[in-house]
């Protein structure tokens, strides 16, 4: 279902953006406030959100404070640190992770670059 | 028989060097990068056609004189166990390379395919988390971080277009319309399947001297194919910057960011630190973007009606010949 996908994005969002450990209540009120007409429909149903975190939780996006009532949720990495291991893959940094996707463009060397900028005529790359 | 065999054989050693090796060097494939496409993947099936179907016909020699009734004898001998007179141990080895050829190319490709998939599905799930979609446009995302990326994630079902805000920072609004006309096209050509095929030929047979330049020559010929689709977007000029702009950003962060005074110690250094620099090596080799800009900059004109024939009448016949001489032997 695509609004399950939207909704674990947004809840990760505020998970992301939360200092301390949320229960899925919490999480649905900061939802509410902060996605005020942002959001697609109605908020959420509390068991939506417990759904959509126990996916996340499957996922391994999210961890479950079991030892209190009710239970509190905590993002796994931080959203840089997830952001900077996808794009380490994309830029060809790990090997062997990028068969499932096609690239603008690989990378220059510095060789390449001056080639480049005698081709576009170019004396500074800052204004190209 | 014998002589369909060493036919299959004599095209299977032309295909496998000097055919390919003359392609890759002649300049006419950046001129028109689709009719170049077709003949590759010509050359490939056709070349692996004709490998195999060599050294199954020579395997085949002993239990008859055509294909088909050979291989109904070979089945009827291997039921009773036997092997008919004049079997000798280079026919068993034939047909047992043969099987084994084939199999394991298939068996590869489709390693290859389901790799991709999962990996596909992995980094959908990521980036459906990670990224915020780009208002008004379906299945474009934009994802935060500052290296200038653009990329898609093709696939059946849901594709994803992914652009870095560094990347939006960097180009400005027409540039970044070819960069997305760029990406749709790979899309919507279906560019990956062909990229995943020759991917996959070159980890089967890693020791082959032309599957490392094919899957090269294959990956630039995708790229100016959808760069020409993004020129009819925007103009050549608009296009060649935003690939160079996108390259110059984005050698700060493949490679360790260095001011242009350090660039020339680093050419030198570069020859020695080869075994530390090869983990970072970008996929596609450095060399495929400066033809893609000469290319840009100084127009050239497609294939003339007669070569762009002449090219594709060549690559039928590289496909239909060898099976026409395998079933008719």
């Amino acid at each position: 279902m695509a609004n399950l996908g939207v909704l674990e994005r947004l809840l990760m969002n505020v998970l992301w953006d939360s200092p301390a450990p949320l229960t899925a209540n919490e999480l649905k009120e900061s939802l509410v406030r902060r996605e005020r007409g942002a959001m697609p429909t109605k908020p959420p149903a509390t068991t939506t959100v417990l759904t959509v975190l126990s996916r996340l939780e499957t996922k391994g996006f999210v961890t479950r404070d079991r030892s209190v009532r009710p239970h509190a949720y905590t993002a796994v990495m931080t959203r840089a640190t997830h952001t900077a291991g996808l794009m380490h893959e994309v830029l060809g940094q790990v090997p062997d992770r990028q068969a499932a996707l096609v690239r603008f463009i690989g990378g220059v060397t510095p060789q390449e670059a001056d080639t480049l900028r005698q081709l576009l005529g170019v004396v500074n790359s800052d204004n190209a | 028989m014998i002589t369909a065999a060493v036919m299959l054989g004599i095209i299977a050693v032309l295909l496998a060097w000097p055919v390919p090796l003359v392609l890759a060097r002649s300049d006419w494939p950046a001129r028109s990068p689709g009719v170049a496409l077709v003949l590759w993947q010509a050359i490939a099936l056709s070349g692996g056609m004709s490998m195999i179907g060599s050294l199954l016909l020579y395997g085949l020699v002993p239990f008859g004189d055509t294909l088909p009734q050979s291989i109904v004898v070979l089945v009827g001998d291997l039921r009773a166990g036997t092997l008919p007179a004049g079997t000798s141990f280079t026919h068993v080895l034939a047909l047992g390379s043969a099987i084994l050829l084939g199999t394991h190319l298939l068996l590869n490709l489709l390693a290859t395919f389901v790799r991709a998939e999962r990996q596909r599905r992995r980094h959908h799930t990521l980036i459906a988390l990670l990224s915020d979609p780009l208002h008004g446009q379906p299945g474009m995302r934009v994802i935060d971080h500052p290296a200038p990326v653009a990329y898609c994630l093709p696939g059946a079902g849901h594709s994803a277009t992914v652009l870095s805000n560094g990347l939006l920072r960097l180009l400005d609004t027409d540039q970044v319309r070819a960069v997305i006309a760029h990406e749709q096209a790979h899309l919507v050509q279906q560019h990956h399947l062909v990229l995943l095929a020759f991917k996959s030929w070159h980890s089967a047979l890693p020791w082959f001297p032309i599957a490392n330049r094919a899957e090269n020559a294959v990956a630039l010929l995708v790229e100016m194919l959808a760069d020409d689709h993004a020129r009819r977007v925007v103009d050549d000029h608009t296009l060649a910057r935003a690939i160079a702009l996108t390259g110059f950003a984005l050698a700060g962060f493949t490679t360790p960011f260095m001011s242009e005074a350090d660039a020339a110690t680093s050419a030198i250094a570069s020859a020695s630190h080869t075994d530390k620099g090869r983990a970072a090596e970008p996929e596609h080799p450095a060399h495929q973007v400066t033809p893609r800009v000469a290319r840009l900059v100084n127009p050239t004109v497609p294939l003339g009606y007669t070569a762009t024939i002449g090219a594709l009448t060549v690559s039928a016949v590289l496909l239909t010949g060898p099976a026409l001489i395998l079933f008719g032997a």
